[in-house]
């Protein structure tokens, strides 16, 4: 059998699934299907049941908040040789880089978090990604993937754990990764690198204590930078004359 | 309920210091007698939060952390990395540097069985394995070092081709109180010429090395004992729960990204898949000294095309690597881009991937998102031995205890790369 090309994949999910889908893209020869909530379950066990498609694995599912998305700590205006540039290392927002209030929204997301599975079906040597965005930003809540693939638990633990995404219907929805007793989320976007509290070991107590962080300040080795470049497709044009000119 | 002073299922902990947990691993097993009635593993107490680290640096500044999380298989994991970056960036390596790739995952792919082999048969009572895939491990070992300068943690690859090319001279042993005369002699006698000559009489040589350790355990009644009919994963199930590289091959399935879905080279040379049969951990010992004996093959196809074919490997592109120095004496151009490289890194297009290699335990994935920084929006790390791990609960149940580390054992778990 032929192997499935990535359009022709995309194609066949538009044409199984129709409105079902928010979104269909296809990208770096992968494709990347939208779906909402309320039919991720359904859509999920038709992936893996079709005999078009066939996704027996969910090789990986992961969190992804999209506080902050395109947001540069340096911002670049057109007046950069008169005004020079903004110093990303100082300022307020060291300690996580947004407040609550001035998060910033980016118009291409439809929430903050999304939950990001990757599928492989072994039957068809295709690969398929499929994002779910959360619709509430306060409390994330998203249909577990436990009953379709049971690879999806410890994925969804993790994710539970380091965004706070809660899993409607997994079995066992406890942290995985972070300290018995942790508070918080650690990779949200608002979550502070160096952490909030810090252990030791008190000799007066003589146990383990925790305190807030002071062995460590936070610093910004490299400012990050957003920048718009046309250079790579400037070089992608010269890579491309070079081998009209072979 | 009347006391009979009976004991019916109890608790036991097992790790997170225990010489068989492979690092730090924390079992809670709920048991009857000595039978396994449930396992709840307790991970994580590795986690260094790599992904959240690798946000806050820019691109090339986490090469280095991917050598850090599975610490056995080291260049394989900067493999996906850097495969990731290529992606969203449109660019490729040179020829000779996807090639130097395709030999060193296949030297990382015998470090890690080595020490695979090495440590699983350890915990199964089987001391002088160990002695003699670290003997051959020294030798790769010096592999590393003699391309990166470092034993273990190499950084080696880049965005757009390696950090170098291969060096003309092997390092040789130096004389000591401890190796004089003909025993040096002895030790330096593959390292006279370059390290591609070194690692063809390596490679030649290693096939009688596996038949070494294949004739400690393939036939060996303990060792059969201890791994035939343990752990049996049918195909199916072992799609289900996630599972990669030689777990899924051991029962019996036929993949392999290198073959199925080819990058750097392998779709150029010339190997074979070994798969298992029943799916128990004896299979996948057997496929794993198998891929050992394949590895050797694909070292011996790149040496052979690495010492015909010279050139660049690195790409000359100055927006992902540093121009050459004497070009900086010359060029502003140069220095520019070489400033600019060093202060802030690269900014790469927004978008995301997912590049996954064979790794030696099998499927590490990179998935990518940029936002068009220097430094990358969201780094999720595949690890298999995570996918892995979290089936255990539903093999083991109803084995005895010590198959529990057999299980552990063949799992190859590394817990770098389990709690990242």
């Amino acid at each position: 059998m032929a192997q499935t090309t990535p359009e022709q994949l995309a194609e066949r999910l538009r044409a199984r699934f129709g409105e079902h889908l928010v979104n269909v893209a296809v990208a770096h020869a992968q494709v990347t299907i939208e779906v909402t909530p309320a039919r991720l379950v359904d859509v999920c066990t038709a992936l893996r049941d079709d005999a078009d498609f066939r996704f027996e694995q969910l090789s990986d599912l992961c969190g992804v908040d999209f506080l902050g998305f395109g947001e540069g700590e340096w911002p670049v205006s057109e007046t950069a040789t008169s005004h020079g540039f903004g110093r990303g290392v100082t300022g307020d927002k060291i300690v996580g880089r947004f407040g609550w209030d001035d998060r910033p929204r980016h118009p291409q997301f439809l929430g903050r978090f999304a939950s990001v599975a990757h599928l492989i079906s072994y039957t068809h040597n295709t690969r398929l990604r499929v994002r779910c965005f959360a619709p509430e930003d306060a409390l994330p809540v998203l249909p577990t993937l436990t009953n379709v693939w049971p690879s999806a638990n410890w994925y969804e633990r993790e994710s539970f754990d380091l965004y706070g995404i809660i899993f409607e219907g997994h079995p066992d929805l406890r942290r995985i990764l972070t300290d018995y007793g942790f508070v918080g989320h650690p990779f949200r976007k608002d979550f502070p690198l160096i952490g909030n509290v810090e252990v030791r070991y008190d000799p007066e107590a003589r146990r383990v204590v925790y305190e807030p962080v002071t062995s460590v300040t936070p610093r910004v080795t490299v400012a990050r930078v957003v920048r718009e470049d046309s250079r790579w497709n400037t070089s992608r044009e010269e890579a491309a004359d070079d081998w009209k000119d072979n | 309920m009347a006391d009979t002073g009976e004991i019916r299922s109890y608790t036991m902990n097992f790790g997170p210091q225990h010489p068989a947990a492979h690092g730090v691993l924390r079992l809670v097993m709920e048991m009857e007698g000595e039978t396994i009635l449930r396992i709840d593993p307790h991970i994580g107490l590795l986690h260094r939060g790599t992904e959240k680290l690798a946000e806050s640096k820019p691109f090339n500044h986490s090469i280095g952390y991917m050598d850090r999380l599975d610490y056995v298989s080291m260049m394989c994991n900067e493999h996906a990395y850097v495969r990731a970056i290529e992606q969203l960036v449109g660019i490729e390596a040179p020829e000779r540097a996807q090639w130097i790739r395709t030999l060193f995952d296949e030297i990382t792919r015998i470090l890690n069985h080595l020490m695979w082999i090495g440590s699983n048969a350890l915990d199964l009572g089987a001391m002088a394995v160990f002695l003699y895939a670290f003997r051959e491990r020294e030798e790769l070992m010096d592999c590393y070092e003699a391309v990166s300068g470092t034993r273990m943690h190499a950084t080696y690859y880049r965005p757009g081709g390696v950090f170098r090319d291969l060096p003309a001279k092997m390092i040789q042993y130096k004389e000591s109180p401890w190796h004089k005369g003909k025993d040096l002699k002895r030790m330096n006698a593959w390292r006279e010429g370059s390290m591609l000559d070194f690692l063809e009489a390596f490679a030649r040589d290693f096939q009688h090395k596996v038949d070494e350790y294949e004739e400690l355990l393939t036939d060996n009644r303990i060792w059969k004992q201890r791994t035939v009919d343990i752990g049996i994963i049918s195909p199916e199930r072992a799609m289900a729960l996630g599972m990669t590289g030689p777990m899924l091959r051991g029962s019996g399935v036929e993949w392999d990204l290198r073959k199925k879905q080819p990058y750097a080279k392998y779709a150029e040379v010339d190997f074979d898949i070994p798969v298992g049969t029943h799916g128990d951990c004896y299979d996948r010992y057997l496929v794993r000294v198998n891929e050992m004996r394949q590895s050797g093959r694909i070292i011996l196809q790149c040496v052979d095309w690495l010492k015909k074919n010279p050139g660049p490997v690195m790409i000359e592109n100055y927006k992902v690597a540093p121009p050459k120095r004497e070009d900086m004496k010359e060029s502003m151009e140069a220095l520019i881009h070489w400033f600019k490289l060093f202060t802030e890194g690269y900014s790469v297009p927004a978008g995301e991937t997912y590049a996954a290699v064979e790794a030696p335990k099998g499927e590490f994935g990179c998935y990518m998102v940029s936002d068009g920084a220097n430094k990358p929006f969201r780094v999720h790390l595949r690890a298999p031995g995570f996918a892995h791990l979290s089936s255990i609960n539903e093999i083991t149940a109803g084995h005895m205890l010590p198959d529990v580390v057999a299980m552990i054992g063949t799992y190859d778990l590394v817990f770098g790369e389990v709690d990242r």
